[in-house]
């Protein structure tokens, strides 16, 4: 549906009474799946006193008055279920998934709303690989049969752009980056040009096929992901899933190294400084559980906005969200 | 002059980009979940009328261009400049030179009211409305009574500007012309 410009009109929601219904069978079918698989549903807080250090993703902050309008007390909405789950799984919930709404600071789009419905869930024993055998499964259960590819985070580049993302060199690479996008090459670090050739290039071309994961990201894009050398070359053990082009889901064989996860996260924060970000306090709590001990897990988020979208055969967000932000 | 962000960017806001006035088209936001974000926008170059096709990182600024539609009605044209003036009653004139009156010079009738667009108070463009009445001044003879046959023939009109009218149409008469496509609408009766 188009954005009007109409206060009168813009009380609607954006999107269908079938898109509701969509929705709701959509959720139904979720429970029913991971019912039969025996996960536990949970649910973890939206809003809490630490967020991501991510340096790609902001957090929305809510400020808590406690009665004091002179009083502001931070708490920010959460961008992902990910560290409180985490400590339910140390604390012994076994395998559990969650129906979550997350908050992201700017994230506005064809494909992207500020609030955004995830599916998140984590498999104790299970490795990326056989998370990804049950992505496919609960994709295949609500979209029907798909033409699967999966490729290396090495081979999609190599495939789609012709060039090898381990071994080219940060200059050809940035100049690379530079040429498609107009930025200068200089503005653009190793993986600011990984993902402009990402989203400029490889996701287009991925629009001409269907279900793909990619596997075996680049260390420095691992997050909380684990590393391990593979064929003599360091690799995080994340995956995604594009289907027609469009990110589905984020997996990792999640991290359990409390050591490791504190580097990461000291990392972030100064990548983040140096982008004249302000740094993100540690979750304290997150990295208690860790050094008691997150059981061998992988974990998987999945957009159930853009699920949607796929299976209503839409183009825009707005299309399966009620109240996209701008009317909401 | 105040600044936008990437992020407020939308169709229809005017911002400087390499020092010329430029209308955002379209901006597509791309990001992958955990890497950085772009914005991809389409812009219209005011000045060139070129469109250009930038990435930006989000997040990213750029000034806002002093760029304003405002109405204006036509009073005369000085063998230099075309003369308009604010019809919100302020009386305010405004002087338009060849390059921003361009292709709109061939539609332009004193006292009728056009969109000039202002940047940093000098006209930039004029926009004729969608529908203009003006007089044939010369055509060939009008073929009497067969009005149902197809069939077109030039009429030159007050202004300069040619178009097409069907063959009973005549010398002297008022036609209503289409100025998005320059096609002849329909008589009009005086």
């Amino acid at each position: 549906m188009m954005e009007s410009s109409d206060p009168g009109a813009l009380w609607r929601p954006s999107c269908s009474l079938l898109a509701l219904q969509t929705r709701a069978r959509l959720l139904a079918s979720l429970r029913a799946f991971f019912a039969e698989r025996n996960v536990l549903e949970v649910e973890t807080p939206v809003l809490a006193h630490y967020a991501v250090t991510d340096v790609h993703i902001s957090a929305v902050e809510a400020k808590m008055h406690l009665g004091r309008p002179d009083v502001g007390e931070a708490y920010w909405l959460q961008t992902s279920p990910e560290y409180h789950m985490k400590r339910l799984l140390a604390a012994g919930s076994g395998s559990i998934y969650q129906v979550f709404r997350a908050f992201r600071d700017g994230e506005r789009g064809a494909r992207h709303n500020p609030e955004f419905s995830l599916l998140e869930w984590y498999r104790v024993g299970f490795d990326h690989l056989s998370l990804m055998d049950e992505v496919r499964t609960l994709v295949e259960s609500l979209l029907g049969p798909r033409q699967w590819l999966t490729l290396s985070y090495r081979d999609l580049f190599k495939r789609f752009l012709g060039l090898d993302p381990v071994e080219v060199s940060d200059g050809i690479l940035a100049e690379r980056a530079a040429r498609v996008s107009g930025l200068t090459a200089s503005s653009l670090d190793r993986d600011g040009a990984l993902d402009l050739l990402l989203t400029h290039v490889i996701e287009p071309a991925l629009k001409e096929l269907d279900a793909v994961f990619v596997h075996s990201y680049p260390p420095s894009q691992a997050a909380l992901a684990r590393t391990d050398r593979v064929d003599g070359v360091e690799v995080a053990h994340r995956f995604e899933l594009y289907i027609g082009g469009m990110e589905l889901c984020n997996g990792y064989w999640e991290l359990t190294d409390s050591a490791e996860q504190a580097r990461r996260f000291s990392e972030d924060n100064r990548q983040r400084r140096l982008r004249g970000l302000p740094p993100m306090s540690v979750d304290p709590w997150f990295m208690a559980a860790l050094q008691e001990g997150l059981p061998d897990c992988a974990g998987v988020a999945l957009g159930l906005d853009r699920l949607l979208m796929l299976m209503l055969q839409a183009t825009r967000l707005e299309e399966v969200v009620t109240f996209p932000v701008a009317r909401a | 002059m105040a600044s936008y962000s990437t992020n407020e960017f939308r169709a229809g806001l005017k911002v400087l980009l390499e020092g010329d006035p430029c209308v955002v088209l379209e901006n597509e936001f791309v990001k992958p979940g955990k890497g950085q974000a772009f914005n991809r926008v389409r812009l219209r170059n005011l000045i060139s009328n070129r469109v250009w096709e930038r990435t930006f990182k989000s997040g990213e600024t750029l000034e806002a261009a002093d760029v304003m539609d405002r109405d204006m009605e036509y009073l005369y044209n000085d063998g230099e400049f075309w003369h308009f003036m604010l019809t919100d009653g302020s009386f305010e004139q405004f002087a338009a030179d060849a390059k921003a009156v361009g292709d709109t010079v061939k539609w332009l009738k004193e006292q009728d009211v056009y969109t000039v667009t202002l940047y940093n108070g000098s006209p930039l463009s004029v926009a004729p409305p969608n529908f203009v009445e003006l007089e044939i001044v010369d055509t060939d003879p009008g073929i009497k009574g067969d009005t149902a046959q197809g069939g077109t023939k030039p009429a030159t009109l007050s202004t300069g500007a040619v178009v097409n009218v069907p063959l009973f149409v005549a010398t002297g008469e008022v036609i209503r012309v289409d100025t998005r496509s320059g096609d002849y609408v329909s008589r009009v009766k005086s």
